[in-house]
């Protein structure tokens, strides 16, 4: 599977554009806030059905625009090609197809086009609230596992709805035992779903991610990544029955897997408060990488892999790695942006594999030429 | 859009882009189809929509929207008063209708159990349900709420509701996609659920 062409309307900074790409590596060369990480959210768009950024998908319009197109042709292998549109108007609802036919719930799209994102906002895994690292667990889940994907929408729809319910009845002072019970019991069976399959994914994907972190680091330390949980020692009944209490003062739901968490441990301490820098970026690159080889063995086939300002996390020798772990077939196609021409074409001139070098110039796109790059 | 020649005609825009659907381009459109209309045509709408309002009434039993007190499908002597359907609005008892499949008789909640939207089990005719129960005819509810979490949540509701009387409670199967409304479902696949109907203590999962 791999992008073969996109096509952009009013997304962003972008009037329009048009891009082919090679099923290896493509680099996206310009200056700063020339467009490149729009680019590459553009193709997020077509996997996950909505932005890396934005979640509010009109802020996407190209300013004093009326709507925004992306579209982008998969070829899926064999003859087939697959073609994905998502149109966003002021105003209206997301459309979204799939071979010209509309998703009646996006949910369904998640996971058939995989793909991973390499971001400098990765280092928010670390800094950030667990918010952040329960997104990264349902996130890879959710690329094979539908029910887990419904599971997790209608847990956090019942506990919405439960905690309407705890503030609406402390405005009234007035309690209704039997109309929480209902959300109680639909919160229990969501939880006893989803818990497990938290557990027993982070069991596997830690033994990858040890490797990625002993590829990337060279090996010396030890790094652990531990599940908190409040479901660890007690159901979701038992723990709902003990902080009823609690949730009808607080107003909200206070236990449950909403309030799952990971800590990131190197040499038993938590890397974000005893982490060097350099260990902190390798760690967060072994937690995607991992990510990308996880979704491949389960999928059997290669997500699309967006690599954003990747020298800045890593020095030249490790991106060198990287795409040479592409040309040995580790990786599918890859997709870079840099603001240096020399850096990479260099690499690539020095790995040769095939690829292609777009320059963006304050969201337009230009495909270079290798006699383009011979004038270097 | 806000250059309007007219205030007569702004107002009719402002309340058709209050209905749902309806954006003020589409207002402005019906607008001005009306405009264009005969005299008597707008009459027939306009009278047509006041005389709904005044002259709509529940049914007393099923609580549908009808012209009578006592809907056709309450007052028709050859449906079987043992069976009832519960559904969320007329939009599905007009889609079950549709099918064919379900001679019984409806019980029409009027919504769905949802705290967001202000609806709580008292706000519903679940209390209605219940009586209807308790006078003794009926021996089996069918469920056939919509697959989102709100009508699985009133599912439950209802059968704790009615636990106590010795009827059977069932739920119609989850051949539709989870979430999938059930005025969406197609035909086939909706008749066919009513007849493959599970024990609802079965569709809980476990
Ligand atoms: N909705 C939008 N309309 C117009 N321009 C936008 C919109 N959203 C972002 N931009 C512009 O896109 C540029 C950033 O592009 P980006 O792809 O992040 O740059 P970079 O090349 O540094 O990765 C900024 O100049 C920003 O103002
Ligand atoms: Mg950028
Ligand atoms: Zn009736």
């Amino acid at each position: 599977m791999y992008l073969k062409q996109l096509n952009l309307h009013n997304f962003k900074n972008y009037t329009s554009a048009e891009l082919t790409f090679s099923p290896k590596v493509n680099c996206f060369i310009g200056d700063n806030a020339s467009g490149k990480t729009n680019i590459l959210d553009a193709i997020y768009y077509l996997s996950l059905s909505k932005s890396y950024f934005n979640l509010v998908d009109s802020q996407n319009i190209r300013h004093g625009e009326e709507y925004f197109s992306i579209l982008g042709k998969f070829e899926m292998g064999g003859e087939t090609t697959d073609t994905i549109h998502c149109i966003q108007k002021l105003n209206q609802k997301k459309s979204f197809k799939l071979n010209k036919k509309e998703y009646q719930r996006l949910a369904d799209h998640i996971g058939l086009y995989p793909l991973v994102m390499v971001s400098p906002y990765d280092r928010d895994l670390i800094n950030e609230g667990s918010e952040v690292r329960r997104r990264l667990i349902d996130s890879i889940i959710s690329q094979f596992d539908k029910l887990y994907l419904d599971d997790l929408i209608n847990y956090n729809k019942a506990l919405a709805q439960r905690n309407v319910l705890l503030k609406t009845f402390a405005e009234r002072h007035f309690f209704d035992q039997a109309s929480i019970e209902i959300w109680d019991e639909q919160l229990i069976q969501l939880a006893q779903s989803i818990y497990p399959k938290r557990r027993d994914f982070l069991q596997n994907y830690l033994l990858i991610f040890n490797h990625y972190f002993g590829l990337i680091s060279g090996g010396k330390e030890t790094v652990d990544i531990v599940y908190e949980t409040q479901l660890a020692g007690q159901s979701m009944g038992d723990l709902l029955a003990a902080t009823i209490g609690k949730d009808r003062i607080m107003r909200y739901t206070t236990t449950g897997i909403h309030k799952d968490d990971l800590v990131f441990n190197l040499e038993g301490y938590p890397v974000k408060k005893f982490g060097s820098q350099g260990q902190q970026k390798s760690f967060i690159l072994a937690i995607r990488l991992a990510q990308y080889e996880y979704i491949k063995q389960l999928k059997g086939y290669k997500p699309v892999m967006l690599l954003d300002d990747i020298f800045d996390k890593l020095d030249n020798n490790r991106v060198e790695q990287i795409i040479k772990l592409t040309s040995e077939n580790s990786f599918g196609q890859v997709f870079i942006t840099d603001t240096q021409r020399e850096r990479i074409s260099h690499m690539l001139h020095e790995i040769d594999i095939d690829h292609k070098i777009f320059e963006i110039k304050s969201g337009e796109a230009f495909e270079l030429q290798n006699h383009d790059l011979e004038i270097l | 859009m806000n250059n309007f020649s007219s205030k007569l005609v702004e107002n009719v825009v402002n309340e058709f882009s209050k209905l749902p659907g309806i954006g003020r381009k589409t207002a402005l459109r019906l607008a001005l189809h009306l405009l264009k209309e005969e005299k008597s045509e707008v009459e027939l709408l306009a009278n047509g929509l006041l005389k709904m309002k005044d002259e709509v009434i529940f049914c007393k039993v099923c609580h549908n929207i009808s012209d009578t007190d006592i809907c056709n499908i309450c007052a028709n002597p050859r449906r079987d008063p043992t069976l009832i359907c519960v559904v969320e609005d007329i939009r599905d008892v007009m889609a079950i209708e549709n099918t064919s499949q379900f001679n019984g008789l409806y019980h029409v909640l009027g919504g769905i159990i949802s705290p967001m939207d202000g609806v709580g089990p008292n706000d519903i005719t679940i209390k209605q349900l219940v009586g209807r129960i308790k006078s003794g005819v009926v021996n089996e509810v069918i469920l056939a709420l919509s697959a989102t979490i709100e009508g699985d949540t009133t599912n439950f509701y209802i059968f704790r509701q009615l636990k106590e009387y010795d009827i059977s409670v069932s739920a119609i199967a989850r051949g539709v996609a989870v979430g999938d409304e059930l005025e969406y479902a197609d035909e086939v696949t909706l008749g066919r659920s009513i007849i493959n109907r599970l024990p609802f203590e079965n569709s809980i999962r476990k």
